[in-house]
């Protein structure tokens, strides 16, 4: 289990590419994986920027919380967190949850389970800038659909 | 008793500082009576807050030393 939190750019396919060499090769019957990006639109407004504040220490101690949780619950071989802070640009990745099971099932309900406590639990604020050039703080997450 | 406290995000901006260390007469306050002491008024709506960096509800007690945070709804991911 690993999380981590990147202040710039990060490749997730990389990480993910990176943290599967740790996960028995015979036994990883199943990867699900889950990217979030920075759409440059939001509520029908154009963004052109985004910050990302998060509450050092505590954040780390919420995702390691919520990831274990999940262990307790599906047969995970193996879970990577990795989730961007401070000032972002459209196209770079924000979130990335892997998870690693023998069975499809579990990887992918532990990955969509961790993705959506993240959502509401882990201590992430979003502050977006919109194309005249004000600042306005996100004040929900989207439905997701 | 003295405790840290810390703001984040959009309570950060509007109350125009990171947080304060506050020094109170006697113990057995709850995160919701502490803002109240320090700001006068009632918890604003959909307020969350963590003692001692973990999840708190403003019935949670705070003791001596206490690192306690307010924050609106969080939106990462």
């Amino acid at each position: 289990m690993a999380v981590e939190i990147y202040t710039g750019d990060f490749d997730p396919w990389e990480v993910v590419r990176q943290a599967e060499q740790a996960i028995p090769a015979n036994a990883r019957g199943a990867a699900s994986v889950f990217v979030g990006r920075m759409r440059d639109f939001n509520e029908d407004e154009d963004v052109t920027g985004l910050f990302l504040e998060h509450y050092p220490g505590m954040t780390e101690r919420e995702l390691e919380r919520i990831v274990a949780e999940a262990e307790a619950r599906w047969p995970l071989l193996g879970c990577h967190v990795a989730h961007r802070v401070g000032d972002v640009r459209p196209g770079d990745a924000l979130v990335l949850v892997a998870t690693w099971s023998a069975h499809r099932i579990a990887a992918r309900d532990a990955c969509s389970d961790i993705l959506e406590r993240l959502k509401h639990e882990a201590p992430f604020w979003k502050r977006e800038t919109l194309a005249d050039g004000t600042d306005r703080w996100v004040e929900k997450n989207t439905p997701g659909f | 008793m003295t405790v840290s406290v810390h703001y984040f995000a959009r309570l950060r901006e509007e109350l125009g500082r990171q947080g304060e260390e506050v020094a109170l007469p006697g113990e057995g306050l709850t995160v919701g009576e502490l803002w109240r002491h320090l700001h006068q008024d009632a918890p604003p709506e959909r307020l969350m807050a963590a003692v001692n960096q973990e999840q708190a509800s403003l019935e949670t007690p705070v003791r001596d030393g206490d690192e306690v945070a307010y924050f609106p709804p969080v939106t990462g991911g």
